[in-house]
């Protein structure tokens, strides 16, 4: 049913069609309203037979997902920013276990400084860990790759991450189609574990691998990602055929068939950029869009096929390798592998920056005259850069940077004349 | 697309403001998105909200930069923040305020804008008589309808109700009606006074 929602609440009531046996959360800033509503649901009776567990931390919240998730049952949880990091031990040893819990992203950066708003440096965080990750374009995307997630998660006994821009599409209220629960049922059965902890049964889960065999663990572990490469757009076709929407898979080409210049992104930054490129488009720039859907396993063949006739490749990411450029970027690189293509990279919307069309129109008009160097941060404000820079050469206790670039920025609001 | 900026202060229901509009939007059959200007909310702090809709599918998640429409919650935040930043000079205006819009100390600012798209209705004094609470959001809610046309009163009845459930959402409907009222007559006169 079509409803106008918030996204946060659209997931969480997807996620509860998905029937999890266990949920567990910490509920603390940064949360989004994903585990509020579920947790609603639960203590409602509405989801049900579900376990809600509100534990001590976000290191807990993903070592109790694993210790549900070991027992057979269904596990979801939900976090962002810090709290990934927080859980990041526990989120490399699901991956390594094998165990297919589904967690909801709401991507935001990471401190220091501090920071809530949206980037996608958590999730490049913890790129290598294991898990798939998969980027929602929209709040409807967002809700839909749930579904995709647990089935995919429970075929092939990966974790799997939806990734979801917070702010931006979490708190958006937008129209969302949501699933119906006998379509949820009939598109996800119920899980069968590969491997489960059972007194009639007992097993060890997770004893110490040594040198002899943890090379081959890992290499099955990256063949059961390859092995996503193939389900990802199987799933996501299945569920094109049953609703109609084009909702997951690996990319997702807009406007490319022709395109001199290709954008390259990830997540809720496609929208605003195939507005950017339908008005170049206007001006007879030939540009188009590829969107990244499943950032890990890495579809280095579909992205090499979509980039196959473009000229130009820019590569617009939330999140950069300090010292060394853009994530994605590389990925791309390793991806297309012929040296005729001009490769760019433009970090944008860090720490929440808004990405406007009319910056996105600018790179476009930039790359469409060759001007756009290697690495580019859009929007930066090189004076307050140089500014710092000078006071750190000026004297040797110059302060902390990020204090010393708001006091310059503390400007008073431009007043209307009274 | 029909874009809207609403300021106000962390308390006084921007969010929620913005929210209904899209449901009110949404009600009429168009693609509507409403969000928070995204920060950390402090009772008292400014807040500020955005929605817009349109009979085509919104792809773009970029805050609204230039509206077509604004609506200030809280007056005394006119000479603190940038509240017109971007507003064409065929914009609307709607303020809560009960005093008019030419004692406002505006100056000059507005000579390019049509002064009958600039409009205040004292929705806090409604929402207080109404609701017995200061809480203006619905109310202007209201007004905005009388105002620019772009979303009919059955369709913010019908979002209000929906959202504040009850009694509390009567009473915030009764609010929205009576800012709705205002300004529509406040309309009127400006048209007789033009044409007389």
């Amino acid at each position: 049913m079509l409803r106008q929602i918030e996204g946060s609440k659209a997931i969480a009531e997807t996620v509860a069609l998905c029937r999890p046996e266990v949920v567990c959360a910490y509920p603390i800033s940064p949360q989004t309203h994903i585990i509020e509503a579920v947790g609603a649901m639960v203590k409602e009776g509405t989801l049900a037979p579900c376990e809600f567990i509100n534990v001590e931390s976000e290191f807990a919240a993903m070592s109790v997902a694993i210790g549900a998730s070991a027992t057979g049952a269904r596990a979801y949880t939900a976090t962002a920013s810090q709290g990934l990091l927080f859980m990041m031990e526990a989120v490399y040893n699901a991956a390594g276990l094998g165990l297919p819990i589904v967690m909801t992203l709401a991507n935001r950066a990471i401190g220091a400084p501090i920071n809530i708003w949206n980037d996608h440096s958590d999730a490049m965080a913890v790129r290598d860990s294991g898990w798939i990750q998969l980027f929602a374009e929209s709040n409807q995307e967002a809700s839909d790759l749930h579904v995709q997630a647990f089935r995919l998660a429970e075929e092939l006994s990966v974790p799997v991450m939806v990734c979801v821009d917070g702010f931006i599409l979490t708190h958006a209220v937008e129209g969302v189609d949501l699933l119906d629960q006998s379509f949820v049922d009939a598109f996800l059965p119920p899980y069968e574990p590969r491997q489960m902890l059972d007194t009639e049964a007992p097993v060890s889960i997770g004893a110490m691998v040594g040198p002899e065999a943890f090379e081959e663990v890992r290499y099955l572990a990256h063949l059961r990602q390859l092995d996503a490469l193939e389900r990802i757009p199987a799933i996501a076709s299945e569920f094109f055929e049953a609703t109609g929407r084009e909702s997951g898979g690996l990319v997702r080409p807009y406007r490319t068939d022709d395109a001199d210049t290709v954008i390259v992104a990830m997540g809720s930054v496609l929208g605003t950029l195939k507005d950017a490129v339908d008005a170049r488009r206007d001006l007879g720039e030939r540009v188009g869009v590829l969107g990244v859907t499943s950032f890990r396993p890495f579809p280095s063949e579909a992205v090499r096929d979509a980039l196959a006739s473009a000229r130009q490749v820019v590569v617009i990411e939330k999140a950069f390798s300090i010292g060394a450029g853009g994530v994605l970027s590389n990925d791309i690189a390793i991806a297309i592998h012929h040296e005729q293509t001009l490769l760019r990279t433009v970090v944008a919307g860090l720490g929440g920056r808004a990405i406007t069309r009319r910056s996105l129109e600018k790179v476009l008009e930039e790359a469409s005259r060759d001007e756009l160097a290697t690495l580019t941060f859009l929007d930066l404000d090189r004076d307050a850069v140089d500014r710092e820079r000078a006071r750190m050469q000026a004297t040797r206790r110059s302060g902390p940077s990020a204090e010393n670039l708001l006091r310059d920025r503390a400007t008073v609001a431009p007043k209307v004349r009274a | 697309m029909f874009q809207i900026r609403i300021h106000g202060r962390g308390g006084q229901g921007v969010v929620t403001a913005a929210e209904i509009l899209s449901v009110a939007a949404f009600d009429e059959g168009r693609h509507a998105q409403a969000f928070p200007s995204f920060g950390s909310e402090r009772t008292g702090a400014p807040v500020v909200s955005f929605c817009r809709f349109d009979d085509r599918e919104i792809r773009t998640h970029e805050p609204v930069m230039e509206p077509d429409a604004v609506i200030i919650q809280d007056v005394t935040l006119i000479h603190q923040v940038d509240l017109f930043s971007g507003l064409s000079s065929d914009g609307y205006v709607l303020i809560n305020t009960s005093n008019g819009f030419s004692d406002l100390g505006f100056g000059d600012f507005f000579d390019h804008y049509r002064p009958e798209r600039l409009m205040t209705c004292p929705a806090t004094e409604i929402a207080l008589e109404h609701l017995g609470r200061p809480l203006p959001n619905a109310a202007l809610l209201g007004g905005f309808a009388a105002l620019t046309g772009e979303l009919t009163w059955d369709a913010i009845d019908k979002a209000v109700r929906e959202h504040f459930s009850g009694p509390v959402g009567e009473r915030n409907a009764i609010a929205a009606k009576a800012a709705f009222d205002y300004v529509d007559s406040k309309i009127k006169e400006t048209a007789r006074a033009s044409t007389n």
